[in-house]
């Protein structure tokens, strides 16, 4: 915890400058399941409506032979439905291979891709994961963008999903 | 009674009265209709049956499965088996897009008397002149057209292959039949000969039959577009059926023509 804090104080120290900044925190959870495979994850960014869609990042498993991970990327039904049947995979800079367990951090800014050119206004992430013999769960956190003033939004799941959180710094 | 027992009534009430195909389900059912990825391969069962979708009567024959890749060209279906309650047959999906999954027939029934005893007779139109006997009389003939169909996406859905052929009794989906979620209006068109056929009954019966007491099919009746909606209660497969009568048959000796349109679509969780 005191670690998550002081990360996010650097954050906020370092994008006092020019662009406003996005920090992701995603839990994996640990599962007690009879056969383990690491989730697939999708996050993106969504108009409040449901509108245009900004996707963040994909995990999926990237080094499988011959692309062969792609085949359970429809799994990953509401993001594939949305924009990944859209994409030719892997894209750089989105796609990365799936996490473990644990906590993993990233990190976006206004000043660079993919949030470069996002229009002021209301917004929702959705991070939705999948897992290959296992569930799928979605999670939505709203916000407004760019942020005016330092905002956290939390989004808990029960399944697949652990704490989401979303820090936002102007 | 049971809504099941009281279908089953209805059912075995009709089969003395039309053809016995009709009172049983006919279908194809692909193991999967939205996939991602490369080098995928799809199989696709055809069965007649009560339920939806179990195998428990008939085999539905798939050697004249068609086909049709997102380019329009035609597939090479493989491993096709015919079983005691069904068939099967695989194929790859080799490109993205969509895939649409046809299998037409076109057959008579004639019912006519002979030495004041009533006879009937199926078969293929060029077979009709040689099996009714010269001296049969009130001898009456009915066209049966069918086309039974399935849809699969790999990738992004695209609507080349949704184009009807103009012959018999088609729907042209306006909603994509592989982007189907529940609680979401979906929209088609059913068209006969290529012209929009109002009016028509369409029936809409979810799978899984087995596990529930009622059988949760609803109707829908086209506009004068030919134009139904439906909004998807469940995620699963669904069978749709619509039948239209006319007397525009093409061949010469029918007097009666009966069209015959089914599809199984899939509806995803949203």
């Amino acid at each position: 915890m005191r670690l998550l804090i002081s990360a996010a104080l650097t954050t906020l120290a370092a994008s006092s400058s020019l662009a406003s900044e996005a920090t992701i925190s995603i839990d994996v959870p640990q599962l007690d399941v009879a056969e383990y495979h690491k989730p697939y994850v999708a996050m993106w960014v969504e108009q409040a409506d449901g509108g245009k869609i900004t996707n963040l990042a994909v995990w999926y498993d990237v080094n499988h032979k011959k692309n062969e991970g792609t085949k359970w990327l429809k799994d990953v039904r509401q993001w594939w439905r949305r924009t990944g049947r859209e994409l030719a995979l892997p894209v750089d800079g989105l796609s990365s291979p799936t996490r473990a367990p644990g906590t993993h951090q990233i990190k976006f800014d206004s000043a660079s891709k993919p949030l470069e050119g996002l229009t002021p206004g209301k917004y929702q992430l959705v991070i939705e994961a999948a897992r290959e013999v296992g569930g799928r769960e979605l999670l939505k956190i709203p916000f407004e963008w760019p942020p005016k003033a330092p905002a956290t939004g939390e989004a808990k799941g029960e399944r697949e999903l652990g704490t989401v959180t979303l820090k936002l710094t102007p | 009674m049971t809504n099941h027992l009281k279908l089953a009534l209805i059912a075995a009430t009709v089969s003395l009265l039309a053809p016995p195909a009709q009172a049983h389900r006919a279908w194809l059912l692909p193991s999967a209709t939205v996939l991602s990825g490369s080098d995928l391969w799809v199989t696709v069962d055809g069965a007649i049956s009560n339920d939806l979708f179990y195998f428990e009567h008939n085999p539905l024959p798939l050697d004249k499965l068609a086909i049709e890749g997102p380019d329009g060209k035609a597939v090479t279906p493989e491993n096709l088996a015919k079983g005691r309650f069904r068939s099967t047959v695989d194929f790859k999906l080799a490109q993205p897009g969509t895939y649409k999954l046809s299998l037409t027939h076109q057959g008579l029934f004639a019912s006519y008397k002979l030495d004041g005893e009533n006879k009937r007779w199926r078969g293929k139109p060029d077979e009709l002149a040689k099996a009714i006997p010269a001296k049969a009389t009130d001898v009456k003939v009915t066209e049966n057209r069918s086309r039974i169909e399935t849809f699969v996406t790999s990738g992004k859905p695209s609507s080349d292959t949704l184009k009807p052929t103009g012959t018999g009794l088609e729907m042209i989906p306006v909603t994509h039949p592989n982007n189907l979620a529940v609680g979401e209006k979906a929209t088609f068109r059913l068209v006969l000969d290529g012209k929009p056929a109002g009016n028509v009954a369409v029936e809409i019966v979810p799978g899984g039959i087995r596990y529930r007491d009622t059988l949760n099919d609803s109707k829908a009746t086209t506009d004068e577009t030919g134009t139904f909606s439906i909004t998807f209660p469940e995620p699963g497969y669904y069978w749709m059926k619509a039948s239209v009568q006319d007397d525009k048959s093409t061949i010469k000796d029918a007097q009666q023509r009966r069209s015959t349109y089914i599809t199984t679509v899939e509806v995803l969780p949203q």
